[in-house]
């Protein structure tokens, strides 16, 4: 099985990958996975007791995206944010529908850049902190703008 | 009734920025296939005056001068952009009209009118927060005047992105159709245009108030709806699926110069093979085939030509063994050696439905259902294992294909692949 996070199928797409002008909702565009709702395979008629305890199987998608659109997944370099566990080469899921609220860990544009850091409002000042003491914390000030790109919501690191 | 049309701002341009921040606030503009010719310009190049279609090569110095970034298009990136962003909008309202890759009418009756204004406020924040993209929001009472609506959302800063057209005063919606020339209507084209200044209309506003029966005659019943849209009165409805398309071309430039038939020939038949992949998928058949082949018109140094040629099948076909054949007696007709061929394109026509076909007379049913059982099979090894997988000798064999699209500045598939995932930089 087959199941990409944010999955564009070709039959959505066209041959191009050009946008198919279908209005239906984006749902289309979800790469169905196939899932069992019977464990076995009713050869003479007899169901087998375990069909009634089969449940859908584990979606990741659904666990690990709560709003489609919007998420996006990023992959990061370097070593800032080691303590709150993201390191380097990891890949990360950013959901942009979410507030970044102080305390959450966002990706940030900052110098053309795209970063990550912990997001801290104290007193009337915005704080870029690093999870790791090697590296300094931007803290902007009253007027200095700051592109929050999205609000990192998971870690996929390999193990 | 209101219905509400919503667009991209510079919408390539739009998608690269998401991934490339670095790109704000500078001049950007997106190339066609091959890096052609201009097909998006960033508000800062609009500004230096470029117009769109401008071939980049006339852009070199100016692009020096100014600093201009050139970006290959990458349609993988903005048709899953434009594929988020619809889902967005579709929240929005239940009738939803995606007219072409980056906009989209919605249809907003049941509003309250006093919440129109508000919710296309709340329509834009959501696209620019979720996908990072800036939308214009234009609503009116048809789909003509919510075209306009937009148009001046977007080019006047006081609307903030989202026009309500029935809230303007009647003196500033008359003042706003007399300054937009007529060519702003929705549906009138070129040709139009030019007509239409004959008669002395110039200008929106001339149009609304010319008479609709008289300019049905001159022109058409499409013209005649476009006037009444203009006054307000809906005549075209929303469609809530597109039709099948009448006509599937697949084209492209090459890479490079192409001259011998048999390279030529190879390309003819990987287009047929794609477009008629494009003519199974919506249970359409086709019952004739044009192919054309031109030179660059650029190059004005050298011999030029541009052939087409239509070959009309003896019963219509979903087979893309016939199609490879009907399009290589068009090659063999129009070939002429000692050209640098720049293009090639394959059209599919008349097509219809295939459920409405007739009996072939000459054709056993058995052969015909062997044909199709081909056909579905070579589309379901091709959907399964990657498009491209099995196919036709002729189309080529060679990866990659040396008249292959030029891209040499594309980003990217940021949002479509794992190897290409756009990059944080924690340092």
């Amino acid at each position: 099985m087959h199941c990409d996070p944010i999955p564009v199928s070709q039959d959505a797409l066209g041959a191009k990958g050009m946008m198919a002008t279908s209005p239906q909702p984006v749902g289309g565009y979800h790469r169905a996975c196939t899932l069992p709702f019977m464990v076995s395979r009713i050869a003479a008629g007899f169901p087998s007791p375990a069909d009634d305890y089969v449940e859908k199987q584990i979606d990741l998608n659904t666990h690990l995206i709560q709003h489609r659109e919007a998420t996006f997944i990023l992959r990061v370099t370097g070593w800032s944010m080691r303590d709150a566990g993201i390191f380097d080469g990891d890949e990360i899921i950013v959901d942009r529908a979410i507030t970044p609220v102080d305390g959450k860990i966002v990706v940030a544009a900052i110098n053309g850049d795209l970063t990550v850091k912990r997001l801290r409002r104290i007193g009337n000042a915005v704080h870029l902190v690093a999870e790791n003491p090697e590296f300094p914390a931007i803290i902007l000030k009253e007027g200095e703008e700051l592109c929050i790109w999205g609000v990192v919501t998971r870690v996929l690191h390999r193990v | 009734m209101a219905i509400a049309l919503v667009d991209a701002n510079n919408f390539y341009v739009s998608c690269e920025r998401v991934f490339r921040p670095d790109l704000e606030g500078r001049p950007v503009v997106v190339l066609s296939n091959n890096d052609g010719c201009v097909v998006a310009r960033s508000a800062e190049v609009k500004a230096l005056g470029v117009v769109m279609g401008t071939p980049w090569f006339h852009l070199q110095k100016l692009a020096k001068r100014e600093g201009i970034i050139a970006l290959s298009s990458n349609y993988t990136l903005y048709a899953d952009m434009s594929n988020r962003m619809m889902g967005i909008l579709s929240s929005f309202s239940p009738i939803q009209e995606v007219y072409s890759i980056d906009e989209c009418f919605l249809d907003l009756r049941g509003f309250a009118q006093d919440r129109l204004s508000h919710m296309g406020q709340a329509a834009r924040q959501k696209v620019r927060q979720w996908v990072g993209l800036p939308v214009g929001v234009g609503i009116a009472a048809t789909k003509t005047l919510a075209k306009l609506a937009n148009h001046v959302a977007k080019k006047m800063p006081e609307y903030a992105g989202v026009c309500v057209w029935d809230e303007l005063p009647e003196g500033d919606q008359q003042r706003l159709l007399q300054q937009l020339p007529v060519s702003e209507v929705w549906g009138v084209g070129r040709q139009w245009t030019t007509r239409l200044q004959e008669t002395g209309i110039q200008t929106v506003w001339d149009l609304r108030q010319a008479d609709p029966a008289l300019m049905r005659k001159r022109f058409s019943l499409l013209m005649e709806r476009s006037i009444r849209e203009l006054r307000g009165e809906p005549c075209i409805a929303m469609v809530d699926i597109p039709p099948p398309r009448q006509e599937i071309q697949s084209s492209r430039s090459f890479g490079r110069t192409v001259t011998s038939a048999e390279e030529l020939g190879e390309a003819i038949s990987l287009y047929t093979v794609r477009a008629a992949i494009k003519l199974r998928r919506q249970g359409s058949v086709a019952g004739a085939l044009r192919v054309f082949i031109h030179t660059n018109p650029f190059q004005v140094h050298l011999p030029q030509y541009h052939a087409t040629r239509t070959v009309a099948l003896n019963h219509p076909s979903q087979d893309t063994r016939v199609f490879l054949q009907a399009g290589r007696i068009a090659l063999v007709d129009m070939y002429r050696s000692g050209l640098a061929y720049a293009k090639a394109g394959v059209h599919l026509l008349e097509i219809t439905s295939a459920d409405a076909l007739q009996a072939d007379l000459f054709t056993s049913a058995e052969d015909e259902a062997r044909a199709n059982q081909l056909m579905i099979t070579l589309d379901r090894v091709n959907a399964r294992f990657g498009s491209g997988t099995l196919q036709p000798g002729v189309a080529g064999l060679q990866e990659p294909r040396g008249w292959a699209m030029k891209r040499g500045n594309k980003s990217p598939a940021y949002t479509t692949r794992w190897a290409d995932l756009a990059r944080a930089k924690l340092e």
